[in-house]
């Protein structure tokens, strides 16, 4: 089976406000493959991820990942937020075990050490491992938020705006640190963006949303090889996907408008 | 002065004459300028006394008080009747506060933590805490009688509510974003309170100990006053009824020392077990 997540008939609706969140979401993640969900806020892209997350119930459709439903918080995910969310009392090496802490208690933790380490290398974090957040910058926060999502070997990684409070040139550099991630791990990824050069930049496919109701409005294959430099956005290639998702989200918004 | 200098240079050259003058008492060394302070008021205290016709009944001299705080000092050291009164009063405070650190802990849990403690039970502390708690001594000693438990009791209840309301905030603590994280990594809810929660409540619980610990004091002193017998605060009544103030401010010098020595534990302990949240202030 070639298919990681597979989305049908997707709605959400939130009882309280009576907000159609997504109506009629389908879509299919091949394996291994990286794609974007990109919008305007309020086209529930970031809704659409936590109920792919497990985080959020959806009010009807099927959600599948490998073949079984999602009924709560799949143990083959990964995920990251716009925000590092390490914990400050945790130093760095502590704030990367802490899912292995939860899923097999302290002496797992303790074993899985030398993986932590290794990770940290990895994203350029070595000795490193015993200081404190406060003591990092945003972007060594989100390298090591990096790390605390890899620790579980998640085959499957959904990142929510990851680094959107970071600045664009680290951004880029994230982007990159994270499709190299993704190939050698063999990993699905699942990307939340408003950045129309992050979404191309790092994806096979680029859904754009459009709000009120949330939906998808287009689907753009990015046929760029890989692995992709920064280099590549210099390309006109590069730019012609780009006016591509600007164009798709314009109509979107259009259409809601 | 230049040419430039326009209609707001004379304000300006004021305040700058101000800041001089006062520039060189904020440069003055933290323990310099304590000291400084202390003495001036000392000396226009001694000065009231001595020339301004106050009767040393009414205002006893540093003097007098400051020999009064050696003779107290001796005696607690010599282990005299004193230390023992001292130390039924320490009992007291930290017994109260022990119960109200726990109690007000678990209360605070029950209102941070459900709606029903947040609508129903609330209230009910805020009715309380915004009486003046001390009126209720009498209550105390009506129904606990003139032992220790009235002392260490009343103690209990005039510390527990910042314990309640700190607990309760802090337990509120957690973002968002943390709660999904760890809802992601298929936390269980004893694991969220135990491992996100609690840690995240920590500063805020710290900051109502504090608070707690010396209302503590406040409470076991005015029990003793009314409840009587034994303890440092009957100590305090005995020597203002016969009009011995320098022997009460003696006393209470005392008490104040016992306060910051008990609350400086309390700092010690925060600095060990929140420390990540005071590294933010440096």
């Amino acid at each position: 089976m070639n298919t990681s997540y597979s989305i049908r008939g997707l709605h959400k609706t939130f009882d309280r406000a009576g907000v159609v969140a997504l109506e009629d979401v389908s879509l299919d993640v091949p394996r291994g493959s990286i794609i974007s969900l990109i919008g305007p806020s309020g086209c529930g892209k970031s809704t659409l991820l936590s109920i792919m997350a497990g985080l959020l119930a959806q009010s009807s459709g099927t959600v599948e990942l490998f073949g079984t439903p999602v009924d709560g918080p799949p143990h083959e995910v990964g995920i990251m937020f716009q925000r590092a969310t390490l914990l400050p009392w945790r130093s760095v090496v502590e704030n990367i075990l802490l899912p292995i802490e939860i899923q097999g208690g302290r002496k797992a933790a303790r074993a899985a050490r030398a993986r932590a380490a290794a990770l940290l290398e990895m994203v350029g974090l070595s000795g490193f491992e015993d200081r404190y957040p406060d003591e990092l910058s945003g972007g060594m926060a989100q390298r090591a938020a990096i790390c605390r999502m890899l620790i579980t070997e998640p085959r499957v990684l959904l990142l929510d705006e990851p680094f959107g409070a970071l600045d664009e040139m680290t951004r880029e550099k994230m982007d990159l640190e994270i499709q190299r991630i993704a190939a050698a791990q063999e990993a699905t990824v699942v990307v939340v963006t408003h950045s129309i050069p992050e979404a191309v930049l790092l994806s096979d496919t680029v859904y754009a949303m459009s709000a009120r109701p949330g939906r998808i409005s287009e689907r753009i294959d990015i046929d760029l090889p890989r692995p992709r430099g920064l280099d590549v956005m210099a390309e006109p290639a590069f730019a012609r996907y780009t006016a591509r998702v600007r164009d798709a989200l314009d109509r979107g918004h259009d259409a809601a408008a | 002065m230049n040419r430039r200098s326009d209609a707001a240079a004379p304000a300006r050259a004021r305040t700058t004459r101000f800041a001089a003058a006062s520039a060189w008492m904020d440069r003055l060394p933290q323990p310099v300028a304590v000291s400084l302070v202390v003495v001036v008021v000392l000396g226009l205290w001694q000065a009231l006394v001595s020339f301004g016709g106050v009767s040393e009944i009414i205002l006893p001299s540093p003097l007098s008080v400051g020999e009064q705080i050696v003779e107290v000092v001796r005696q607690l050291v010599m282990g005299d009747f004193l230390l023992g009164q001292l130390w039924i009063t320490v009992q007291e405070i930290v017994l109260g506060f022990l119960i109200a650190s726990l109690a007000g802990f678990l209360i605070g849990l029950w209102i941070g933590q459900t709606e029903f403690g947040r609508k129903a039970v609330m209230p009910l502390f805020v009715v309380v805490e915004a009486s003046p708690k001390i009126a209720f001594t009498p209550v105390f000693i009506a129904w606990f009688g003139f032992g220790i438990s009235s002392k260490f009791l009343m103690a209990a209840f005039m510390s527990i509510f910042p314990v309640i309301i700190n607990t309760a905030a802090g337990m509120n603590a957690a973002g968002a974003e943390e709660i999904r994280l760890f809802r992601s990594m298929r936390a269980s809810s004893w694991e969220i309170f135990w491992k996100l929660k609690f840690p995240r409540a920590l500063p805020f619980i710290f900051a109502g100990l504090k608070i707690a610990i010396v209302s503590a004091v406040t409470g076991a002193v005015a029990a003793e006053f009314i409840g009587g017998g034994v303890g440092f605060g009957e100590q305090v009544r005995v020597a203002a009824s016969r009009i011995a103030l320098d022997r009460v401010f003696a006393l209470i010098l005392v008490l104040s020392m016992l306060g910051l020595a008990l609350f400086g534990l309390v700092s010690l302990a925060q600095r060990r077990f929140a420390f990540w949240d005071l590294k933010k202030d440096r």
